[in-house]
């Protein structure tokens, strides 16, 4: 029994458990390189995007594994907006902010609407954009600049999607973020104690003293290595605070709310979620607005670390995204995956494009490998569900 | 005594937990045409599909004769080689392929890599002309009617050099004018030379083409009646064959019967198909549903019983709505929405309950809480263990036999699914409960438990609308008994009156008169 048990823990956390095999690899191939302090800096700032757009597309993949094509193209459009907002017209960070979630609120009311109104399979609504936007952003930027880029992003722009919460030199330990980090770390526990409280109180099933345990002592520890080594490089990066933030109020909205209970039934069974009162075609609206909103910030987070809008801005975005989700384990049927399971998919992925920069490998070879990874991932999936039954 | 072309000798069919047939014996002589009759899941399709080899050797037990020979088809093909072909009661046609394609779709002519086109089209026009279709057949399919859809089938066929046709159900969405134009082209293929064999309800087109009956009721043969007599074989003699059997007492005995005044009533009802919006699927049809009564509908297959539910609630199915909706007596302004139909305290169970009644991917939890997840959350966000609590009491109300309720539904039996359907809609704590076929495919003791969930519905002042084709269940549940038959309701009676033979009699008269 305990045995069995243990294997079903296991396989319940095999994407983490290779998350961390993984990471212990890069660990010996780059002699603690990567347990360096800013390659956790880098490891956040390099896939913010990734977990901002992997959000919006889990959204988008529980409604019946549809998916948005044109997220990284409508980052290089937006970005060109934002350049010629900012940089050729000087206008404020603020304003420029609102104008470019306005322009993301508008795409996402006509993609929705095309898709849920128009009937038009997603990946056809959402092909036309990826084809049309990077050629608009494009031309914005050449008709604006004669390099075909626009730089640099003024410092308050950067300072809200690119900078540290509470800067200090490097090196300096950074008392701010690691104080944060304990409280954080204790939040955690406390919600995991409470919950099991709660659980047994009603004669509920609740996790064993054990596991609650091991599972707040284990969450708590990773939390508190992480903000220690970021105090020491600088205190909070700001695009953790927005990645956090995202991942914790879609993680509530998913798992709690009746809207999120609305996403899943929609891609288990679109004709028994209708039949069942569920307004089918509002959710299929929403999971494309939101995505847009979403592509929004997420250009926010890279044209910031950037300093500059480019033609090549997002390219393969939409690519990442919607591995992370796959590897996350998010069902490409859809009705089945979570934000958390997305996160250590895009964490698992990050960490592998880091290691395997820092050992300089050609990157060619990385494409060769993160497709194979992509493969494995989904095999894996389909094979331990297999076994289940 | 002509020769015997085919015979099926002792043939049982068994499926996981049911016996489908059961030493079911069949003689078709050559030149003949023979009907199958009986009730819907008697096994008459299941008999025809062990003979084209859809069911391949081995998967039954039995012979199959044909033209003195044992025959052992692993599949449709084999048997289309021996010329023996059949034409499904859906239709089977590519609707954006012409009616050439189609007839040789999967039978394509010319050389094994290239598609002779000329000689695919007129060798179909050849066999459209044997059929008096006067079409090219180089139209698309979708540009003709179902009744020359029906005749495209029939002429494919024909270019398979078919020995023994098989009709299943040929005229079901034919009008009466196609329907007896088909009947007549079966004749003068007999004449020809041509055996058929025909699976229909409608009796009265059996007494007119058919030399032999053969009679199946629950899995095995009952009678072959010869239609060669001076007097065509009377109708009522068909149906004593169809429903002569005993009825044990299958069913909970109601109790506490207080019947009181109209919940919901319906009147001029009428309901266009959603593809086709010249076909009515509910034809001008008025009924009402009292407080604490079970009121059964009973009706063929394809009568229009699931069309006209669906359409009471929120017009979930249909186009073109007309007639007037009273609850309680005060006419309701429906629009095209299910969630108003759920908050007018209505609700329909659905009769696939897989395709579009449960979550299969999702817990029993989360499916007795869909249909009225607001009484579990605040505001939006949902009280998880309000919900966890909620399943637990329909678990336990509805002897629900699962180890937990966070179960996925897809890994329930039949019988328990159907009751997590029920639960959803009972949480949804509807006035009135429209079930459509709710014991279908389960076993007989589920089937008894949801008897007596239906009964203690009505008894808790429910009113409850019992859809069903099960003849003994409309009969045994129901205080009173609405018939349907081709989108229209053709009868009402009280539940003490109704017997199956007067049933069967009205749907039949029903089917003729029009």
């Amino acid at each position: 029994m305990e045995n069995k048990s243990f294997l079903a823990t296991l396989k319940k956390n095999a994407m983490l458990i290779v998350m961390v095999l993984v990471y212990l690899f890069f660990l010996v191939l780059t002699k603690g390189g990567i347990f360096s302090p800013s390659s956790f800096t880098e490891l956040i700032n390099q896939n913010a995007y990734v977990y901002i757009l992997g959000v919006g597309m889990l959204m988008c993949m529980l409604t019946g594994g549809n998916i948005d094509l044109s997220c990284g193209a409508f980052v290089c459009l937006l970005g060109a907006f934002g350049g010629v907002f900012m940089i050729v017209r000087g206008m404020g960070a603020g304003v420029s902010i609102l104008l470019m979630l306005l322009i993301g609120v508008v795409y996402g009311v006509i993609l929705g609407f095309l898709i849920a109104y128009v009937h038009i399979p997603p990946w056809i609504a959402t092909l036309s954009g990826f084809l049309a936007f990077r050629g608009l952003g494009t031309s914005i930027l050449s008709n604006n600049s004669k390099t075909g880029s626009l730089a640099p992003f003024p410092v308050a722009f950067q300072n809200i999607f690119y900078g540290r919460v509470f800067p200090t030199e490097k090196g300096v330990f950074n008392w701010a973020c690691f104080i944060f980090g304990l409280l954080a770390a204790a939040a955690v526990v406390l919600v995991i104690f409470v919950t099991r409280k709660n659980r047994l109180a009603k004669g509920y099933e609740a996790d064993s003293i054990r596991a609650a345990c091991l599972k707040s002592g284990l969450g708590a520890a990773v939390i508190i290595l992480v903000m220690t080594k970021l105090s020491l490089d600088g205190g909070i990066p700001t695009t953790l605070l927005w990645v956090a933030g995202i991942v914790l109020v879609y993680s509530f909205i998913t798992g709690k709310t009746t809207i999120g209970r609305h996403f899943y039934v929609v891609g288990g069974n679109m004709e028994a979620a209708r039949l069942s009162g569920v307004n089918t075609r509002r959710i299929m609206f929403l999971a494309y607005l939101n995505m847009a909103v979403l592509t929004a910030i997420a250009t926010f987070t890279v044209i910031a670390r950037s300093q500059s809008a480019y033609a090549d801005v997002g390219k393969n975005f939409e690519m990442d995204a919607i591995s992370a989700c796959v590897v996350g384990g998010v069902s490409a049927s859809g009705g089945a995956g979570t934000v958390l399971g997305m996160v250590i998919g895009a964490t698992l992925i990050g960490i592998i494009n880091l290691g395997m920069s820092l050992i300089s490998l050609d990157a060619n070879y990385q494409r060769v490998v993160k497709g194979f990874v992509l493969l494995a991932a989904v095999v894996f999936d389909i094979l331990s569900k297999k076994k289940e039954r | 005594m002509a020769k015997i072309l085919l015979e099926m000798k002792n043939i049982t069919k068994t499926f996981p937990g049911v016996k489908a047939l059961d030493n079911v014996n069949l003689q078709v002589e050559e030149g003949e045409i023979h009907a199958l009759v009986g009730e819907n899941g008697a096994g008459k399709s299941t008999l025809m599909n062990v003979l084209s080899g859809i069911y391949p050797y081995g998967t039954y037990e039995g012979d199959i004769i044909y033209n003195g020979q044992v025959c052992k088809f692993s599949n449709i093909k084999d048997s289309e080689k021996l010329g023996i072909v059949i034409i499904h009661q859906e239709l089977a046609l590519v609707p954006e392929m012409t009616i050439g394609e189609n007839m040789y779709l999967g039978n394509e002519c010319g050389h094994k890599y290239a598609i002779d086109w000329n000689k695919t089209y007129s060798e179909a026009d050849k066999y459209l002309k044997m059929v008096g279709l006067q079409e090219s057949s180089k139209i698309q399919v979708k540009t003709i009617g179902t009744g020359k859809q029906q005749l495209v089938e029939i002429a494919k066929a024909l270019a398979k050099k078919a020995k023994l046709l098989i009709l299943d159900e040929p005229t079901s969405s034919l009008n009466e004018e196609d329907s007896r134009a088909l009947l007549d082209l079966m004749l003068s293929f007999k004449k020809q030379g041509m055996t058929m064999i025909i699976i229909t309800h409608k009796l009265n087109e059996v007494s007119y083409v058919a030399d032999k009956i053969t009679v199946i009721r629950d899995g095995s043969t009952i009678e072959t009646i010869d239609n060669h007599g001076t007097e065509p074989v009377s109708e009522e003699r068909i149906i004593k064959g169809m429903v002569g059997r005993e009825i044990v007492n299958r069913f909970p005995k109601r109790e506490n019967v207080k019947i009181g005044d109209v919940r919901m009533e319906i009147s001029n009802w009428t309901v266009h198909h959603p593809l086709y919006p010249e076909r009515k699927v509910v034809d001008n049809v008025s009924m009402y549903v009292r407080q604490g009564e079970v009121v059964g509908i009973y009706g063929l297959m394809g009568a229009g019983r699931t069309e006209l539910a669906m359409s009471i609630f929120g017009q979930s199915y249909g186009v073109n709505f007309s007639g007037e909706l009273k609850l309680d007596g005060k006419h309701i302004k429906m629009r095209k929405s299910e969630s108003d139909a759920i908050r007018h305290k209505i609700a329909y169970v659905t009769e696939d309950r897989k395709g579009n009644g449960l979550v299969l991917s999702q817990s029993i939890k989360v499916n007795t809480s869909l249909a009225n997840l607001g009484a579990i959350s605040n505001k939006t966000v949902i009280d998880g263990d309000k919900e966890y609590a909620v399943a637990e009491e329909y678990r336990e109300k509805l002897k629900i036999k699962t180890p937990s309720v966070e179960q996925l539904v897809g890994n329930l039996s039949g019988g328990n699914q159907q009751k997590v359907l029920l639960a959803k809609w009972m949480f949804a704590e509807p006035d009135i409960l429209l079930l459509d076929e709710p014991t279908r495919g389960i076993d007989v003791g589920a089937k008894y438990e949801i008897y007596c969930i239906i009964n203690d519905l009505a008894a808790a002042g429910k009113c409850v609308v019992l859809i069903s084709s099960e003849l003994p269940e409309v009969l045994g549940m129901s205080d009173r008994i609405y018939i349907m038959n081709e989108a229209r309701i053709v009868g009402e009676m009280k539940a003490s009156e109704a017997t199956q033979e007067n049933i069967m009699a009205t749907i039949l008269r029903s089917g003729r008169g029009a």
